[in-house]
């Protein structure tokens, strides 16, 4: 037992020997892990939250927007600014493609709101009932819209909770009258807030796609189909992802007349697909921040390094001594190496105990959720033992290779 | 148990070659407490340090308790150190942040034995048992080197060298140790072999042996 005892305690009577040399230096690694664990944590905090909000909109949603316009010279407009996806385009969807659940045709315009003395601009998206499903929405006030007011092109309104908060503060929306341009609207439901980001409808109004075309117009293709912004496809069985999407792709393919080598003039994205992409991206992101806090890890590392090779500089005689009494070379290296280590240790337990308080008060402060997660506390604490040995290495080594009689010499 | 067979020591200064040890022949018995005397330059801590093990030939042979050391390798002489060698410094070499009893377990550290009740024997047998929990820096140089004293003699080495034991001790502690040495020498049939350029310190010794340049000019039994 001493045999493994005796060396920590050398070890930490050294650390002991001089006790703010040895404190500044663990706390260059303390700040190092500290950032490491905040930032990796933020980093993962941020990724579980974006994705945890997408697929609060539902992972089985695919949706179709229309393609981007080929300009002149062949400048691409944003996606969607081309006119080609219509409301029988979503019929033939709904009636000819498999594993489908619901199929949501809508159309969207910009519009100033008023409403008593308030008014927003907002996004107004015209519906049909299966929107709701699609895109699992809720109501916290009201209803939505029914299949009456549907039939009837009622002038009815859902809001999203932030037109809600806008136009009506204070006040109960639901049997209130907007204003959109030349029309009426009134409010029968007020929906639940789904948090910023993609997808949400927070900051938008749906009435009945039926009233849409009656109060704003709506632009029709010269074949007379009714054009549309976006198609919310559902599936039944989210594993035929890819071969509904091949479906759709050719029946739509088909019905805009594209040649063989002409691109589509659509384009499908599946939630599935979009949350891999962001979650990928967002892994990237935390591993960046990862690096980027690893930097102030690595000064840490190269501080031990210094006070390391100072130590075996002042301990030179100490070294000589231990040598004459018929130390191995190995025996010096590891009493060296257990120094450094057991400073980079210490360095990481307090590093994660300071980055954990640190992620937990950027957490309370509402701004962000943070996940400390065990593999980073793990990989912070290994990589700061790693890095004493790395760093502590070349001074011990230096050390064991001493001549025990110049070492004896020395002051 | 040592036996030199014309010992020569050449230093590498830069470019130049300083030959400190012009081939030593000596041959000292087990028990024997002997002397190295001669001015300073005249390689007697060369000699020492070769006995010691802590340094290798140019060339010659040095064989120890019956086994040629002279080839052996920096991590085999350090093993030999450490079984059959006891250092006593002229300044004490004690580790300052350890007590005097740690200091004397510090000789046991590297022997691979387990048991460090030898420590406090050892303390007793240099009369400093009472002072076991002070710090060298709480204790007088004759004290300091009575501490050096238990931490060579501890794992009972055969071979107890000495490197002017007495160097920066007034005469009267002087005296004391040497008493302590020659005890150790009576009682355990320890080998002495140990540098001093005090007369009255070599009278201590049955054998006085003289080097200059190099090269032993006397070998007188007293």
């Amino acid at each position: 037992m001493r045999k493994f005892i005796d060396p920590v305690v050398t070890a930490w009577m050294g650390i002991a020997t001089h006790k703010l040399r040895s404190v500044l230096t663990i706390l260059g690694i303390v700040i190092g892990v500290a950032a490491v664990i905040t930032l990796m944590s933020i980093g993962r905090g941020a990724q579980a939250q974006i994705v945890s909000r997408i697929e609060s909109l539902g992972s089985n949603l695919i949706v179709v927007r229309p393609g981007a316009t080929v300009g002149f010279g062949g400048v691409r407009g944003g996606q969607g600014s081309a006119v080609t996806l219509t409301y029988e385009d979503a019929q033939a969807i709904a009636s000819s493609v498999d594993y489908i659940a619901t199929v949501a045709p809508s159309y969207s315009a910009s519009q100033q709101l008023v409403a008593g003395r308030q008014n927003t601009n907002a996004q107004v998206i015209g519906v049909t009932l299966d929107y709701e499903k699609a895109y699992n929405l809720q109501t916290t006030g009201g209803t939505f819209i029914s299949d009456y007011d549907y039939q009837s092109a009622a002038q009815v309104a859902v809001l999203g909770s932030n037109v809600a908060s806008t136009l009506f503060a204070g006040t109960d929306p639901i049997g209130q009258q907007i204003r959109m341009g030349h029309s009426i609207v009134y409010v029968i439901g007020v929906l639940k807030s789904k948090g910023e980001g993609f997808g949400s409808t927070d900051s938008a109004i749906l009435i009945p796609l039926t009233a849409m075309q009656t109060m704003i117009a709506q632009p029709h293709t010269s074949r007379g189909e009714q054009i549309v912004s976006s198609v919310a496809v559902t599936m039944t069985d989210k594993s035929q992802s890819s071969l509904i999407v091949s479906e759709i792709t050719s029946l739509l393919r088909t019905r805009h007349q594209l040649s063989p080598t002409a691109d589509n003039d659509f384009n499908i994205s599946s939630m599935e697909e979009l949350i891999a992409t962001i979650s990928s991206t967002l892994q990237s992101m935390t591993l960046l921040l990862g690096a980027i806090a690893a930097i102030s890890l690595l000064v840490g590392g190269i501080g031990v390094m210094n006070i390391m090779l100072v130590s075996v500089l002042e301990r030179t005689r100490e070294i000589g001594i231990r040598m004459a009494l018929g130390a191995q070379e190995r025996d010096i290296w590891t009493q060296f190496l257990l120094e450094s280590a057991s400073l980079t240790l210490t360095g990481g337990i307090i590093g994660v105990g300071v980055g954990w308080i640190a992620a937990t008060l950027v957490a309370r402060s509402g701004s962000l959720p943070t996940v400390v997660s065990a593999d980073i506390v793990t990989l912070a604490v290994s990589v700061s033992v790693g890095i004493g040995v790395f760093f502590g290495f070349y001074p011990a080594w230096n050390a064991s290779r001493l001549n025990p009689i110049e070492a004896l010499r020395a002051e | 148990m040592i036996q030199l067979e014309n010992l020569v020591k050449i230093y590498l200064m830069g470019k130049s070659e300083l030959t400190v040890l012009r081939g030593v022949t000596l041959t000292i018995g087990r028990g024997e407490m002997v002397a190295i005397m001669g001015p300073s330059g005249s390689g007697k801590t060369t000699l020492l340090n070769l006995i010691g093990c802590l340094d290798k030939p140019t060339s010659g042979k040095y064989i120890l308790d019956g086994n040629e050391v002279s080839r052996l390798s920096r991590g085999e002489l350090a093993k030999v150190r450490s079984q059959k060698i006891g250092f006593v410094f002229q300044s004490f070499n004690l580790l300052p942040r350890l007590s005097a009893l740690a200091n004397v377990e510090l000789g046991l550290r590297y022997t691979g034995t387990r048991d460090r009740n030898g420590a406090k024997e050892a303390l007793e047998r240099v009369g400093l048992a009472q002072r076991a929990n002070h710090r060298p820096t709480e204790l007088s140089g004759g004290e300091q080197q009575r501490v050096a004293i238990a931490r060579a003699l501890v794992k009972n080495p055969p071979l107890i060298l000495a490197d002017e034991p007495t160097g920066n001790l007034d005469s009267r502690t002087s005296v004391e140790i040497m008493n302590i040495l020659t005890s150790l020498h009576v009682e355990q049939k320890i080998t002495l072999v140990m540098v001093t350029h005090e007369l009255d310190i070599a009278k201590f010794c049955q054998r006085v042996i003289r080097l200059r340049d190099g090269e032993i000019v006397a070998d007188e039994k007293l």
